[in-house]
């Protein structure tokens, strides 16, 4: 690909680098968090309310915050914690905070429409309150999440011009869809699957489908696997199946062009994150993931998390220097 | 130009019934003072009689809706200033008036010379006062005005700055009295905000007030960005081909942030605040992905005090380290200059018109208000005479503090503050107590007169351009004169008409 003609050498300030990134993991964190609690919300019905809603703390690792503020985990409570307490760092309240006030930071940079899209979806979530998050009004209210962040994905798509900011963007956006695929299938597979590797015709259909859902993998899912569920299928299908959008082998691989991109067309020295990514990358196969089936699959995805956080620190550090 | 090709007389006579107020205008009445649209005494623009021939049959209820649809406008695209208390934030908007201010190119054309040669006065006085002090010598301005005033700045005596521009951006308030004479409140020569509502102003009756502008020929106001970033490349270091400007600001939380942004955006360049730069073998670099890159001139909004830690307060977190000392040995270019607060000093502003006079030996095309110096014999005899009827201000203070309001004051007030200024006359300056120009307003009971200002915004580097337009500010409360935000002041946009 040509790079750009430039009359002159346009720069990109370091810390407005690292904004870009954190703009897309919050917009990304509050379509995933709508989603989780939109499938928990529908497969909660008939099963064990608490046993179902507490998985979403336990995902966030959220367990100890949770319990301080509420008793019992149930739609209430968990919609309170998630959709309302700004004092929660993990609920959309704080994550519109945050990506309001990086989009603010960014606001010379960033496409008008694109602010503007931003500063009134923070408003409608500002404006959450208990009775608009009522039981008949929660699917709407997640529906509304959902939809302002793929309005502003469609806005960053069509409006943000792609030079090194863009790449950044794309970046955030990817390795935050990495982690939270890993997260989604290590508390729902640790929580479901049984010790040994005996037991998966054990497993709850309601729950692969409401894991399936939440990663937006459902129908994907069904079409490549007709004929049931598998432990080991649902496992290769979110970490090495590079056709699913959310899939941890996908994003890793999109991460790796928008590095490349950066490297060779803005010269930008992104040689640690390229190796901790080439390396990651390697085990994103599904001769690898069949290895680490099983009581293995968890530490497994535990490394992944770890090492997607380190990757977005290998990436900051390069222009910390 | 009149408007639709017809000719002015035919114009003025196809609307001659429509300059009588009806409908929207019904029950506008100027009282005393000076109208904007309707002009008393003046000849009638014929863009002005069309323009008030379209608003008046525009109903109240369409004028509702669309200051509704502005302010919710507003409010969504973040054009707002926050207001901290407590634990919260909240994001107000300047509210927006939707009746343009006009000014007639006969008007512009006194305006415009009258701030070019104002900044050209600021400019020669920073140099002189920084250098000879020819003027001090010569005893036109009391040395110790400027010599002991809060804004003069030790660090820039001999310093040489390009073009000798000290005021590269300058914002001057401008009045209009009863008799519709334009005067000069006061200089904003450090660094002056509202030129990014100037254009959003425009942005905005261009939404909604679209059908009010169709075929009239107001002047634009888009280049502004263009402008100042040609101005800023001017007085970057010699010899650099592609000099990089920055806009340098406090930061997300600074309640003129979304100006800041404004400047960046329409100049192209980026946006930083201290920590993004950083002072190193005695030239100033911004922290970029790609390593420390150098900076050439750096549009500040950070006031003299902040600047460098180094230089001034040791305190400031918001300033670079070493940005003086990189400025003095002309590594790099600051706007604008540091030490231009001594003269837009209220002090300094009542010897505006013979520091005019003085260095460029002409009469002011822009008069002050009507300001004395009581430290003269003559002034001060008027003033005790006529307290009544005058404000009279303390030279050293700023921010309206101890200033007397005659008309305001209470016998008791009047009696202590007469005492005051026989005791030390030379602290104080008296003005006539203002009767600000008016212009129709959007309000809860109609439209109604409200008093009004204007900021222009003009651009130095090797030369002076002025921005066709200017902030008009309206003081939304009946009766006030105070057109500040702080005050319930909101702000309409200011056709120049070509």
């Amino acid at each position: 690909m040509d790079t750009v003609p430039q009359r002159h050498k346009v720069h990109l300030i370091a810390r407005h680098a690292e904004a870009t990134l954190w703009l897309a993991r919050y917009m990304e964190r509050i379509e995933n968090m709508a989603r989780i609690l939109d499938v928990t919300n529908t497969f909660a019905r008939d099963a064990d309310d608490t046993r179902n809603w507490l998985s979403i703390p336990r995902i966030n690792g959220d367990l100890t915050e949770f319990y301080k503020k509420h008793n019992e985990a149930t739609q209430r409570s968990v919609g309170e914690f998630y959709l309302l307490d700004m004092d929660n760092p993990t609920s959309v309240q704080s994550f519109i905070t945050g990506a309001r006030e990086n989009a603010r930071t960014l606001r010379a940079l960033i496409s008008t429409e694109m602010w503007l899209q931003i500063n009134v979806f923070y408003g409608k979530i500002r404006a959450l309150n208990a009775a608009t998050i009522s039981a008949d009004h929660f699917t709407n209210v997640c529906g509304m999440l959902k939809d302002g962040v793929q309005a502003h994905s469609g806005i960053t798509e069509g409006t943000l011009y792609r030079d090194q900011a863009w790449h950044f963007y794309m970046i955030g956006r990817y390795l935050e869809r990495a982690d939270q695929t890993t997260r989604l299938l290590d508390t729902r597979f640790h929580s479901l699957a049984p010790v040994s590797d005996a037991g998966d015709a054990d497993i709850d259909a309601g729950q692969w489908n409401a894991l399936l859902r939440a990663a937006a993998g459902y129908h994907a899912y069904r079409r490549e696997h007709p004929s049931g569920y598998n432990a080991q299928e649902v496992a290769s299908f979110l970490l090495a199946n590079t056709a699913f959008p959310r899939s941890v082998g996908l994003n890793l691989a999109q991460i790796e062009w928008h590095l490349t991109q950066l490297r060779s067309r803005y010269f930008l020295r992104m040689t640690a994150a390229l190796e901790r990514l080439d390396q990651l990358n390697g085990m994103m196969t599904y001769e690898h993931v069949a290895e680490v089936s099983g009581a293995r699959l968890s530490p497994f995805l535990d490394y992944v998390q770890g090492e997607i956080g380190r990757l977005h620190q290998d990436i900051v550090e390069t222009f910390e220097g | 130009m009149p408007a639709g090709g017809a000719s002015q007389t035919q114009v003025q006579s196809q609307l001659e019934p429509l300059l009588q107020p009806h409908g929207t205008m019904a029950g506008y009445d100027s009282g005393g003072f000076f109208c904007e649209m309707m002009r008393p005494g003046q000849p009638q623009h014929p863009t002005l009689t069309l323009l008030m021939a379209r608003l008046a049959a525009l109903p109240i209820e369409s004028l509702r809706r669309r200051a509704a649809e502005a302010e919710r406008d507003l409010l969504e695209r973040g054009i707002t200033f926050t207001v901290y208390s407590d634990a919260t934030a909240i994001d107000r908007i300047l509210p927006f008036d939707l009746i343009p201010r006009v000014i007639t190119p006969a008007e512009w054309n006194q305006i415009e010379t009258g701030v070019i040669q104002r900044v050209r006065a600021l400019n020669m006085f920073l140099y002189d006062i920084y250098h000879e002090r020819k003027i001090l010598a010569d005893k036109i301005v009391p040395a110790e005005l400027v010599l002991k005033n809060a804004g003069y700045c030790e660090a820039m005596v001999g310093f040489n700055v390009p073009f000798n521009t000290y005021v590269h951006i300058c914002g001057t308030d401008i009045v209009r009295d009863e008799t519709g004479t334009f005067r000069v409140l006061e200089d904003n020569a450090r660094t002056p905000s509202g030129v990014a509502y100037v254009v959003e102003n425009r942005h905005m009756s261009l939404r909604v007030m679209s059908d009010l502008m169709t075929g009239l020929r107001v002047r634009g106001v888009d280049e502004y960005g263009l402008r100042l970033h040609n101005a800023m490349a001017e007085i970057a270091p010699a010899g650099v081909d592609d000099p990089q400007v920055v806009v340098l600001s406090p930061g997300i939380f600074n309640s003129a942030y979304f100006e800041h942004v404004f400047l960046a955006r329409e100049m192209g360049v980026p946006l930083v605040e201290g920590r993004d730069l950083t002072v190193e073998g005695g030239k100033v670099w911004m922290r970029t992905t790609s390593g420390l890159a150098q900076v050439h001139t750096i549009y500040r909004r950070i006031s003299d005090d902040f600047l460098d830690p180094e230089a001034f307060n040791p305190e400031s977190t918001l300033g670079v380290n070493g940005l003086i000392e990189a400025w003095r040995r002309g590594a790099v270019a600051i706007a604008n200059a540091v030490g231009t607060g001594v003269a837009d000093d209220k002090a300094i502003y009542a010897y505006m018109p013979r520091i005019i006079k003085y260095y460029l030996s002409e009469e002011a095309i822009l008069p002050n208000v009507d300001t004395r110096i009581c430290a003269e014999p003559e002034a001060l005899a008027y003033t005790l005479d006529h307290l009544a009827e005058l404000v009279v201000k303390p030279v050293a203070e700023s921010g309206g503090y101890g200033l007397l309001i005659g008309p305001h004051a209470s016998k008791a007030q009047l009696a202590e503050f007469r005492a005051m200024l026989i005791a030390d006359p030379s602290n104080y300056i008296r003005q006539p107590t203002l009767k600000l120009s008016v212009s129709p307003t959007l309000c809860e009971d109609g439209v109604r007169p409200r008093h009004i200002d204007l900021r222009p915004f003009a651009v130095t580097g090797k030369n002076t351009w002025v921005l066709p337009g200017g902030l008009t500010r309206v003081a939304l409360r009946a009766g006030t004169l105070v057109v500040n935000s702080s005050q319930g002041g909101g702000s309409k946009d200011t056709w120049v008409l070509a």
